[in-house]
């Protein structure tokens, strides 16, 4: 069943002929849902950069170099260097796991993977507070040794792990579950061991997969703000993440501040999408090309509830 | 439970691996809510999870969740319709848009939306008493004039920071699920039945009616209800755009968050919990939707 | 290199795949494990590969228990019923992946490899194709290129599971008869799993027949053929009737009656032709004698010199030979 922003290979249907709706009917649809959409999608989008550059370039520009906005900027980037790498790694793991191997208690594991989808982001970042903070359950023990994890990078670390966790496993595993191990096993009859199956065989398998989930989860690690803005106590200049540097700007009335950030994160989301589309087309083109099995839409079995 | 050995390397370490990494960051942290509510008592958990601010704020979240999943459910619909079926020019264009609630961070959107729907925003005012849409329904503008003595909206319609503020950014987030999960299942529609109809005589509107959005319909109550859990746990999308005041503009996550800053984690943690049970019940059943809608395409 | 099977079984969820399995393959011999579906004829090739490990029983290669040996350590070539080539490499590299993932010290030099690529390429008549895709060649020359990928490692034992399963019937044909000569030139033991009885017959120099993960018989494709040790590899083996004669129950194939007109005695059964189908190789009818159906088969030329029509009565007699095939229901 569908995910939101999963790649879509199904590819349309050529066009139908003799079963058009008539023109009245087009034409209330078309606008109802353009109109819809540029409402709802359009204006909030363009104002963002309209906003950012109310005051010209010149204004941009100077608010992303204040220090504590370079410092969340930077922090970002951190963050979004621990977090990706590691949920790549876990995610290929948890894939190599589930599709090469018969065991028990498999839907049991994919579902479970998908729990962080159903956990709103504040709540996420409750949990790590429960754990971690100074009331905590370890919290003591930290104070003890003055080890900071809530209102520091640990924290947001964490927090920023739990909510993009499931993105590269979901792209990756429904795909290797439709190519099966053929390759792998014959790979294997070959000589080859574990990690040049997995290297030479495997990853060529399904790089555009991979290569979305992380951009995805590069992206919502970028952009998470529900969940670190409970962890990270907001001090600027030293926890604030770009996110957060967009509320505190906004709530103190500098909007062009506040806005530029924004439009640099919006800026973001559109080549996220624009990738995307590339993909998309990339994979559609080796389908077509193939008289092998077109990969399945890369949609997940779960829901995507985030 | 494994009698014979598994054919390709590395099963005890990708497994292994997997399953400590899920439960150290997942597993773990998330049973640490429920015991924190164990420990507190159920007595407690039951006075702070169900007073009523705390329901205040669930009937809000709830609420306008599921009003803005059933306004998505309609539109969405359409859009994808108009997606499927129709050409038009910047028509890719307009179907990558779709996914930008997915992949835009929420604090931009949340400050995008509630700037513009602000009092004096680009459509915030549109709504004000001197907009043109907010001019027409005071007492004496040209649809208000029929229903004294103080017309359909006495000073315009305030959209930020009311409830209303919020019904705007959850609609904005649920956008893509209902699209998402109905156009798939437009495209892979067969034209038979349809043509079928034709033939039968039955014109295109009845054609649509009777023979193809039935076969819509799961995906998109299955869409609708994506867009639901979706809207009920939001946070960064609503906060700047709702008023936030208790028991009139206050969502759950926000209450959780204040309980937080005010070191009430037991407080929070019981609103989490009520928070939890509701999203994995909303799993589960979009679970079964999903595995009934494909029952019903397949076991044709 | 011979190949001995002692006693293999294997389950999978409580169905028994194979049961008590005991084979011995001779060396240099191209073998047909033939049968129906869920006959266990995969499951036995792939428990001779290593990608099975069996619950009972050990597999022998020349001497050598090799039960617990990994595929790569028992140095087998395997063909994949869909072929499984490495959809994002090239031809060549896909018949030289073997070569490259030895370790360093065993690994030949990058010219070796190539030298080697392009004589497989000519062995299976698919030169020139080294840098196509496995995605821009036809199915035929997949299926070569899985054959020569397999031997590029110089295997001891080639297994095929249903070579030809995938291809339409002119391309199977023709590789059919390329397989026999390939083996011809090569030698190598090879078996391959097929459920076609024609193709098991027509290919290989012993037939084993599977049913229900048993053994049924083992034999030359004549011997099964002529001389089935059951009634599953009398019928499974071609098409045969059941007729009642001499007060026994006995299995006649359509060939094996001699036809006669009515007046030249004796027979074994007399009836009316009661349908016909004059196309192909031989001519089919089916004969009605005294409430038995039974079909027979003529060559056209005999067929032509005795002009039956529908209609005619004529006579029925078993070719002689040593012994009727009577099997105990």
């Amino acid at each position: 069943m569908a995910a939101t922003v999963s790649l879509r290979t199904s590819g349309g249907k050529p066009s139908r002929r003799g079963l058009q709706d008539p023109l009245w009917l087009r034409a209330i649809l078309i606008t109802l849902a353009l109109g819809f959409l540029v409402l709802f999608l359009l204006v909030p989008l363009v104002y963002v950069f309209m906003a950012a550059f109310e005051k010209g370039f010149g204004l941009f520009l100077k608010s992303l170099s204040d220090p504590d906005g370079l410092h969340a900027i930077w922090l970002t980037a951190l963050v979004a260097a621990i977090v990706v790498p590691l949920n790549t790694v876990f995610g290929l793991a948890a894939a190599w796991a589930i599709t090469q191997f018969r065991f028990r208690g498999k839907n049991l594991l994919i579902t479970l993977i998908d729990l962080p989808f159903a956990v709103s982001p504040v709540v996420a970042g409750l949990v790590f507070v429960l754990l971690f903070g100074r009331n905590g359950f370890f919290g003591p023990f930290l104070f003890e040794h003055d080890f900071k994890v809530i209102y520091a990078l640990p924290g947001i670390v964490l927090a920023t792990l739990f909510v993009t966790f499931p993105f590269v496993a979901r792209e990756v595993i429904p795909l290797m579950q439709s190519q099966g191990n053929d390759e792998e096993q014959a790979a294997l009859t070959l000589g080859a061991n574990g990690f040049q199956i997995f290297w030479k065989v495997t990853i060529p398998k399904i790089r555009w997969a991979l290569i979305y989930g992380i951009i995805l989860c590069n992206a919502r690690s970028m952009g998470e703000f529900g969940a670190v803005s409970v962890v990270s106590g907001m001090i600027r200049g030293q926890t604030n993440t770009m996110p957060l540097q967009i509320e505190n700007l906004y709530n103190e009335y500098q909007t062009v501040a506040a806005f530029s950030f924004a439009a640099v994160l919006a800026l973001l989301a559109l080549l996220t999408l624009v990738i995307k589309v590339i993909i998309e087309a990339r994979v559609q083109r080796q389908g077509n090309e193939s008289g092998l099995p077109v990969s399945v839409p890369l949609v997940a079995a779960n829901p995507v509830l985030r | 439970m494994l009698k014979h050995r598994q054919l390709l390397p590395g099963f005890g370490l990708t497994l292994g691996f997997t399953v400590a990494y899920l439960s150290l960051l997942v597993l773990i942290p998330l049973a640490g809510i429920f015991v924190k509510t164990a420990t507190t008592g159920f007595d407690h958990f039951i006075a702070s999870a169900f007073d009523p601010r705390a329901i205040a704020s669930y009937k809000l979240t709830f609420g306008i969740s599921l009003a803005a999943a059933l306004v998505n459910g309609f539109f969405g619909l359409i859009v994808a319709w108009v997606l499927v079926r129709y050409r038009f020019p910047f028509k890719k264009v307009v179907d990558s848009l779709v996914d930008l609630p997915f992949a835009l961070p929420t604090a931009v959107a949340g400050i995008s939306l509630a700037t513009l729907y602000a009092p004096k925003g680009w459509i915030g005012s549109m709504f004000a008493p001197t907009g043109w849409i907010g001019s027409a329904l005071v007492a004496d503008g040209w649809i208000g004039r029929f229903f004294p003595p103080d017309g359909l909206a006495e000073n315009g319609i305030k959209i930020a920071f009311t409830p209303l503020g919020i019904f705007v950014a959850l609609t904005f987030i649920g956008l893509p699920f209902v699209v998402r999960t109905v156009q798939p299942v437009l495209e892979d529609l067969e034209s038979d039945a349809e043509e079928a109809a034709a033939s039968l005589g039955a014109g295109r509107w009845k054609t649509i009616t009777r023979v193809v959005l039935p076969e819509l319909t799961p995906a998109v109550i299955t869409g609708v209800a994506l867009a639901f859990a979706r809207a009920v746990g939001e946070y960064g999308s609503v906060v700047f755009i709702a008023g936030n005041m208790p028991m009139i503009s206050e969502i759950t996550p926000l209450l959780i968050i204040t309980k937080l800053e005010q070191y009430d984690y037991s407080g929070a943690t019981s609103l989490a919990v009520v928070m939890l049970c509701v999203s994995f019940a909303l799993l589960l059943t979009i679970n079964a939707m999903q595995a009934w809608a494909s029952r019903r395409s397949h076991g044709v | 290199m011979n190949i001995e099977i002692q006693h293999v079984s294997k389950e999978f969820n409580h169905f028994a795949a194979l049961h008590d399995v005991t084979l011995e393959i001779p060396s240099g011999k191209l073998v047909a494990l033939l049968g129906p579906s869920g006959s266990g004829k995969t499951t036995l090739l792939r428990v001779i590969a290593g990608l099975e490990s069996p619950d009972a029983g050990r597999v022998i290669f020349e001497g050598r228990d090799v039960t617990a040996l990994t595929p790569a350590k028992r140095k087998v070539g395997f063909v994949f019923q869909q072929y499984a080539l490495f959809r994002h490499m090239t031809v060549a590299d896909n018949i030289a992946f073997g070569m490259s993932v030895r370790k360093r010290k065993d690994r030949p030099n990058a010219d070796v490899i190539r030298a080697r690529v392009e004589e497989l390429l000519g062995l299976v008549r698919l030169e020139g194709l080294g840098n196509r895709r496995p995605n821009q060649i036809s199915g035929g020359q997949r299926q070569r290129v899985a054959l020569a990928r397999a031997l590029a490692v110089d295997p001891s034992v080639l297994l095929l599971d249903e070579p030809f399963g995938a291809l339409d019937a002119k391309v199977r044909k023709e590789l059919r008869h390329w397989l026999r000569e390939f083996h011809d030139t090569l030698h190598i033991t090879s078996l391959f799993v097929t459920h076609d009885q024609e193709e098991a017959l027509e290919l290989a120099d012993v037939v084993v027949v599977l049913n229900h993960g048993k053994i049924e018989q083992i034999g030359t494709p004549r011997e099964v053929y002529e001389r089935p040790a059951s009634e599953f590899v009398h019928e499974f083996l071609g098409e045969v009737d059941r007729v009642a004669l001499g007060g026994q129950s006995i299995y006649v194939r359509p060939h094996e009656w001699v036809v006669a007109p009515v007046a030249e005695g004796p027979h074994e059964l007399e009836g009316t032709v009661i349908s016909m189908h004059d196309a192909g190789p031989v001519v089919r009818f089916k004969v009605l004698a005294q409430e038995q159906t039974v079909s027979v088969e003529l060559a056209p030329r005999d067929y032509r010199r005795m002009q039956i029509v529908i209609g005619d009565s004529i006579g029925l007699r078993r070719e002689s030979r040593e012994e009727a095939v009577v099997h105990k229901s």
